[in-house]
């Protein structure tokens, strides 16, 4: 098996590599860039200026990037999934003694030429992590309480060194793609059902250890015109964005609720309120339908991955980058509470771009590479 | 094997599980789709009127008052241009360095700094303050310079109130003021065009008019940011000015009036007597009201409010005094209505020797050496007072103010035109019970005979009551705002035909009269009663024979009165002091009540001097320099009438 494993690795030419890229992906991927560009373009007002600028060149290198790197053979991942973990704790445990702060939370390392945020990496992380984690693990092994409580551990180690800098929203994401893989695994659905019924029973207590700003962003959910100038401020203008937008939106460089300044984070977190609010329902929905492509492309790839490791990680990291995008869009839609969650691809910030592109190139050695059956 | 088995499995698990999740995503895909429609499809219009609520905000600008001329369209009160300094609220990064910056360039006094404060803490943070009203080209020309070193401070071209005629005006047309809460609480057009720093009338005419004279104000739309500031002009709805009026004040009339009255306590009123117009109602001392505009200084204030012949009160219609003599053609009209006497009643006056009597109280004629055997026409000349009383003791004080009411006076000429008109009190046996819960002595019906006692009158009523006699005795609705509804000819051919009108049942009685309706019984009586006042001015022994106009298109009728202001004690009769020996307090009013011409009655007239002294030397002669006025006047208004008809 090892054998063959080697022989077949080593038939890959060049030419079967760009064969095998799935450039439908890259292509879907260009497309959500350039809209990205376009509004970071917006919320500046039509000039091209900071953040466009930064977000473009963002943008071009990490793009680069998933393209160079989705040549690194999907076996080196798997090698190295563990080291890509703990490199990941070791970050975040630097950044909870020497990170930057701001706004009240300390995030970020300073690497001088942008500010990277390791819970981004983190989410991508764990999902490499756990995807090599059951490669090996036998599915009648699953159920045991080893295999049970290793990766819990796993998940919770990052979660929590990410609430307590703090940041709920990244918490949320890494430890809800942590539980899609664990699911993916096939852990028996026993387990999911008493640990929810638990979490429930749990949640006053969870609520009481919270933050003030967290309690009041959850309350300001339920009932945004609470504090309509305070914590409810985001959701009320950010519902008018888009509710104004209507069915073709207001145009591009028409958003009156950004340009006048009234959204919140446009560039960050609130971007697809902007562009809701100028492009309206079609563009919204093409927005989402192209997203849904993404995913479909990805788990397609998983398919037609040969090793457990490939498939796990696809499906995981389809799952991971659906939730990313449900829960920011739910959360402008005032459907969720307000926690810090970007648009993957869509929104300004380098690290979650880096992070982004990063899962996708392993995707894509998954499919240069999907003959290699991966061994243990 | 076994491996592969369990990789098999595994596989076939993640496919399921898979399934299981992608089903989930789409169902969550489903949530966000309808909820995305349910915005911007569903609700659109709900949001895209909260967006533009975000976006534009209003502006109010300030409406021009309307502008107030006299009958003769000269210009009473217009808006003049004036240099303000407004700060706007969100340029500005600290305020007080601003306020001190702007002390230093523009005069700004201590208690001027307290009230920008206190308007600040009412402000929203994007409104302008206004620091300064009123600047002079001097200081504007120095904030001009230094503008550059003050952020937020905007130099502005505005108008204000402006009366030209300052202190001749000011009991007839007022004053403005800025609004104050009550003022739009109580008025809805305020309340509608409230603007920060707007003017409203406080008193006069610019109050009782203000609904018609503020106009409209407009609005500027301005698409603003989350900050509040403004981005563009999206519209502008433009200001309206308010209504011109047109008063029926005569300029000219008025303004000799106030130089009569100069240097004296007193009032003058001028009424057309078929149309009502009030021409001119002078009250003397008046004050600048153009000092009020920007808010009054204390100094100024306290100027006007301490003199002691108080410029604050509009003595034609809130001044209350007795009207002594100048009631007696009333008395008379009275008596002779009722039948009480005949034209051959006489009473003999024995002058102070012999004074009259009544149940032991003496009462005596002005005159000291007596008037001798009075009959009616005579009494009136000569404005005897003895005749008077026993008249007032055989008619009744019921039956006299029956009349006197009749005749205009107890109720307010106006109506509500002026919040500060006074009713005035003609007594009654009844009033007497309600009000001062006292039953009625026969000898206070004999002092109400010369115009003394409970009675009191203001000189508009008098001045309305004469119209009402001249005019032949007919009800007429005294106006000051010109009414095209008020037409000269109609009111002649409906007095022409009421003159034809058999006399009601109620003519006695207690009634109501519509305006234009025929007040008397027998026209004879009044024509005696007009007559005997045409003798006490052109005939010898009349009391106001000096003021007389020998020319005939002049001449005129009148009647003088002196009111005590305190009872005149034996001793202060034997003393028979001079007017300049008697304490200021103390002296007599003088009144006089006259109509013009005599032979084609037109015009009424009241004056009155508070403490003149005598009538008939204090009073009278300003109706002779008057009526001059007012006669020579007459055509030129009569063309403006015509003009005003044709127009119209």
């Amino acid at each position: 098996m090892i054998l063959s494993t080697s022989l077949n690795s080593n038939s890959y030419s060049f030419i079967d590599k760009l064969r095998a890229v799935d450039y439908f992906l890259i292509i879907i991927v260009a497309i959500i860039g350039s809209l990205s560009v376009f509004s970071i373009y917006s919320t500046e007002s039509g000039n091209f200026s900071f953040y466009t600028k930064n977000h473009l060149i963002r943008f071009l290198v990490f793009f680069s990037m998933f393209l160079i790197l989705s040549f690194i053979r999907v076996s080196a991942w798997y090698r190295q999934a563990y080291i890509f973990y703990i490199l990941g704790i070791l970050l975040l445990l630097f950044v909870m003694f020497f990170g930057i702060s701001a706004s009240g939370s300390k995030r970020w390392i300073n690497l001088f030429i942008m500010n990277l945020q390791p819970s981004e990496l983190m989410k991508i992380a764990v999902i490499v992590c756990f995807a090599r984690y059951y490669h090996r693990i036998q599915s009648s092994d699953i159920q045991s309480y080893k295999y049970l409580l290793q990766p819990i551990i796993l998940l919770l180690i990052p979660c929590y060194l990410v609430i307590t800098q703090p940041d709920l929203g990244t918490a949320i994401l890494i430890a809800g793609s942590g539980l899609a893989i664990i699911w993916l695994a096939g852990l028996n659905l026993k387990y999911f059902v008493y640990s929810g019924l638990i979490l429930m029973v749990s949640l006053p207590f969870v609520i009481s250890i919270l933050k003030p700003y967290q309690k009041s962003r959850i309350l300001t959910f339920f009932n945004p015109e609470r504090d309509p100038l305070g914590a409810g401020y985001q959701i009320i203008q950010s519902k008018i964005a888009i509710g104004s937008g209507g069915f073709l939106g207001k145009g591009f460089l028409q958003g009156t609720q950004s340009y006048l300044e009234f959204l919140p984070e446009k560039h960050t977190d609130f971007i697809f309120t902007l562009f809701s609010e100028e492009f309206g329902f079609v563009g919204s929905i093409i927005l989402i339908f192209l997203y849904a492509l993404l995913i479909y492309r990805i788990i397609r790839i998983g398919f037609l991955s040969r090793s457990f490791f490939a498939k796990l990680y696809c499906f995981g990291f389809a799952s991971a980058l659906f939730l990313y995008i449900f829960v920011n869009i739910a959360m402008v839609l005032g459907l969720l509470p307000i926690v810090g969650a970007p648009l993957p691809i869509m929104s300004y910030g380098g690290s979650s771009m880096l992070s982004i592109m990063l899962g996708l190139s392993i995707v894509m050695s998954c499919k240069i590479y999907s003959r290699d059956p991966i061994g243990s | 094997m076994i491996k592969k088995i369990g990789n098999l499995n595994k596989n076939k698990i993640i496919s399921r599980r898979l399934f299981v999740l992608v089903a989930a995503k789409i169902g969550l895909l489903g949530i966000v789709t309808s909820r995305l429609y349910n915005l911007q499809i569903s609700e659109k219009q709900k949001y895209e009127v909260l967006s533009d609520k975000n976006r534009i905000r209003e502006w109010k600008t300030p409406p021009q008052r309307g502008i107030i001329t006299d009958y003769f369209n000269n210009v009473i009160a217009d808006n003049q241009r004036v240099y303000q300094v407004h700060l706007s609220l969100e340029e500005v990064s600290n305020f007080n360095n601003s306020i001190f910056k702007l002390k230093n360039i523009i005069s700004l006094k201590e208690d001027e700094i307290k009230k920008i404060y206190e308007n600040k803490e009412k402000s929203k943070p994007w409104d302008t303050l206004i620091i300064s009203e009123n600047l002079s080209w001097k200081e504007f020309s120095k904030l001009n310079l230094y503008l550059h070193e003050l952020e937020g401070a905007k130099p502005v071209l505005s108008t204000s109130r402006h009366y030209p005629y300052s202190n001749d005006l000011v009991h007839v047309i007022g004053y403005v003021g800025d609004a104050t809460t009550k003022d739009i609480q109580n008025k809805k057009k305020i309340e509608e065009n409230f603007v920060p720093g707007l003017k409203v009338g406080k008193i006069g005419i610019e109050n009782s008019k203000d609904s018609d004279l503020i106009g409209n104000h407009g609005t500027k739309r301005y698409e603003v940011n989350a900050s509040g500031k403004k981005i563009s002009e999206i519209s502008y709805n433009k200001e309206t000015q308010g209504e011109n009026l047109r008063t029926t004040i005569d300029l000219e009339i008025q303004q000799l009036a106030q130089e009569l009255l100069k240097n004296q306590a007193g009032s003058i009123c001028v009424m057309d007597i078929y149309t009502g117009e009030v021409i001119a109602m002078a009250s003397s001392p008046t004050y600048d009201p153009n000092k009020f505009t920007h808010g009054i200084s204390t100094k100024d204030w306290n100027e006007i409010k301490n003199n002691k012949l108080r410029p604050l009160i509009n003595k034609s219609l809130a001044g209350l005094y007795s009207p002594g003599s100048t009631i007696k053609p009333l008395v008379a009209l009275a008596a002779l209505e009722y039948g009480i006497i005949d034209t051959k009643f006489k009473v003999n006056c024995k002058g102070h020797d012999h004074p009259y009597e009544l149940y032991g109280e003496r009462y005596h004629c002005w005159k000291k050496n007596g008037h001798g055997l009075m009959s009616m026409r005579n009494a009136i000349k000569q404005s005897c007072d003895i005749y008077f009383y026993e008249v007032a003791r055989l008619l009744g004080v019921d039956k006299l103010s029956l009349i006197a009411k009749r005749y205009g006076l107890g109720s307010k000429v106006l109506e509500d035109f002026f919040l500060e008109e006074k009713k005035g009190i003609v007594p009654s046996t009844q009033w007497k019970k309600q009000v001062l819960e006292q039953s009625w002595y026969l000898g206070e019906t004999v002092i109400t005979g010369i115009g003394q006692g409970y009675i009191q009158t203001t000189p508009l009523q008098l001045c309305l009551m004469t119209a009402q006699l001249a005019n032949g005795g007919f009800k007429i609705k005294p106006n000051l705002i010109h009414d095209k509804e008020i037409d000269l000819e109609m009111i002649k051919s409906k007095i022409e035909s009421e003159k034809k009108k058999s006399v009601s049942q109620n003519i006695l009685k207690d009634h109501q009269f519509k305006h234009y309706e025929r007040l008397y019984r027998n026209p004879n009586n009044l024509k005696l009663v007009l007559d005997a006042m045409y003798g006490s001015t052109n005939e010898q022994f009349g009391t106001s024979f000096r003021s007389r106009h020998k020319e005939d298109k002049y001449k005129f009728a009148g009647k003088t009165g002196t009111s005590q202001v305190k009872r005149i004690t034996d001793q202060d009769r034997e003393l028979d002091l001079d007017l300049e020996e008697i304490e200021y307090k103390s002296r007599d009013h003088a009144l006089f009540i006259a109509f013009a011409p005599f032979d084609k009655p037109r015009y009424s007239l009241s004056v009155l001097i508070e403490h003149g002294g005598s009538g008939s030397k204090a009073a009278a002669p300003l109706a002779n320099k008057l009526i001059k006025k007012i006669v020579d006047r007459h055509e030129s208004r009569e063309k403006i009438r015509k003009d005003l008809k044709n127009i119209a």
